[in-house]
């Protein structure tokens, strides 16, 4: 896998700012007063046992939730909901039409971000280590390859936030070292990049913080060690808000 | 291109290569004409007027099995998600939705309209012509409503349930203009006209509230 994405612009240095943040699912509250600010250009990795909220924080941030409590601005003041079209955001399913191949897959998505610069599907594939003539529906491939084709979709639109949900799951060790490579290129062309995971040593390469969040609070944010090779020259770490 | 055309392209590449929705109706369709004609007797004089009502109902029944199907490749694996994410606005998919939905039941209608005058042994006494305005605007009604309320309730457990809860009070207008013009068609003893002229009102209203209403429906939580 490689990264070949062009840098994100030099705006605000904060791409993301949470205030308070609290999300209810009827009596049940799934985030509690969550507040962190992401600066641009991080990787962020949210770590926590089920049902501690990382599902739901990624999904505020991607403006697919409204909080219920408190408030979410990316890109310098924008709403989640106004700014979609430059935030990808990959759950844990394959969101994908299973009867379709990766490509056609792909194109179908390309054509919905009209007058967005975008990669090709060919090159969103091969970025992900997927053969692009590989002419089978989606809903034969692996978990694995599924996940990388899942990946490829979110990098197509060249998201200036990119959010993954555990995308490390049903993926083989070489695989998903494969796609921290490719993230940590994508991280040094100036974009931020948020990952929730149960597997840290995996996305630890590419951590500049660790959250871990605990029955919908943060529980603590420390800084990550992003391993040497993957890291920018120069880079200092963030500092936290908190 | 623009999303609509690659919404439809999308949906009717889909249908092409699973056929399910076609299938099911086709199917379903059939089997409702061809028990209907072993409850009535075909060759009775009555069976001309209940003739309009039967095909109606048989083509409501027949694509609601299908309209509740109609998101859910889109539910199945969050591809809604996706397609939340993209600036492209809602009502163009929704349009997609329903143009894909509208040529699924106009082929199911094209195969059993023949099947349906052979069982029913019919002989259309009016104008047999504006059976081709009555279908289509039947139809439009039907697929309009059906895809926008299978959207309204793709996030309730009892979809299935909900769906013909919802459609058959809001589509009885509709499906009343339908089986009198169709009726007036076959027996050619009154005008069709103005049950012809209140589907296209119903269509052009229901229609424009629908796409009016759909973004809300789409990026509801």
């Amino acid at each position: 896998m490689n990264a070949s994405v062009p840098a994100a612009g030099q705006g605000s240095p904060l791409c993301a700012r949470l205030e308070g943040v609290s999300k209810l699912f009827a009596s049940f509250a799934a985030l509690r007063q969550v507040s962190a600010a992401l600066e641009t250009g991080r990787c962020y990795v949210l770590i926590g046992e089920n049902g501690a909220g990382k599902s739901t924080l990624l999904r505020i941030l991607a403006g697919l939730l409204r909080p219920s409590f408190g408030t979410v601005t990316v890109f310098g003041g924008f709403e989640p909901q106004d700014a979609r079209a430059r935030i990808g955001y990959m759950s844990h399913a394959a969101m994908l039409y299973d009867e379709l191949t990766a490509q056609e897959n792909l194109r179908y998505f390309r054509s919905l971000y009209p007058g967005r610069e975008c990669l090709s599907p060919a090159d969103a594939l091969r970025q992900v280590g997927l053969d692009p003539d590989l002419n089978r529906p989606v809903g034969q491939y692996s978990q694995g390859m599924r996940q990388r084709t899942s990946l490829a979709r979110v990098l197509l639109s060249i998201p200036e936030l990119l959010l993954l949900d555990e995308p490390f799951s049903n993926m083989d060790v070489e695989s998903a070292r494969q796609m921290v490579e490719l993230l940590a290129g994508f991280r040094q062309s100036n974009r931020t990049i948020v990952i929730t995971t149960h597997q840290r040593d995996l996305a630890a390469p590419i951590a500049d913080w660790v959250l871990a969040l605990h029955a919908g609070r943060v529980a603590s944010m420390e800084p990550g060690s992003p391993a040497v090779g993957l890291r920018r020259w120069g880079d200092e770490p963030g500092r936290s808000t908190r | 291109m623009s999303a609509l055309w690659t919404h439809l392209v999308k949906d009717l590449r889909i249908e092409w290569r699973s056929r399910e929705a076609i299938n099911s109706m086709l199917f379903f369709a059939l089997l409702v004409v061809v028990l209907f004609s072993l409850a009535f007797d075909p060759q009775a004089a009555f069976a001309r007027e209940i003739a309009g009502g039967v095909l109606c109902v048989a083509i409501l029944f027949a694509s609601v099995s299908a309209l509740n199907q109609a998101w859910a490749r889109e539910i199945r694996h969050q591809v809604l998600d996706a397609q939340r994410m993209a600036p492209t606005p809602g009502a163009e998919m929704f349009l997609a939705k329903v143009l894909a939905n509208f040529l699924f039941v106009t082929i199911v209608q094209a195969i059993l309209a023949p099947v349906f005058l052979v069982f029913y042994n019919l002989q259309i006494l009016g104008d047999g012509w504006k059976l081709a305005l009555v279908l289509p605007l039947g139809t439009w009604a039907l697929v309009a409503n059906g895809t926008f309320f299978a959207a309204l309730s793709i996030r309730s457990r009892n979809r299935e349930l909900l769906l013909p809860l919802i459609l058959f009070p809001i589509f009885i207008p509709a499906l009343l203009a339908m089986v009198l013009a169709t009726g007036a068609i076959l027996t050619g003893q009154s005008d069709p006209t103005l049950w012809i002229k209140m589907l296209a009102g119903y269509d052009i209203i229901f229609t424009t509230a629908s796409l009016l209403l759909f973004d809300v429906v789409f990026h509801a939580e």
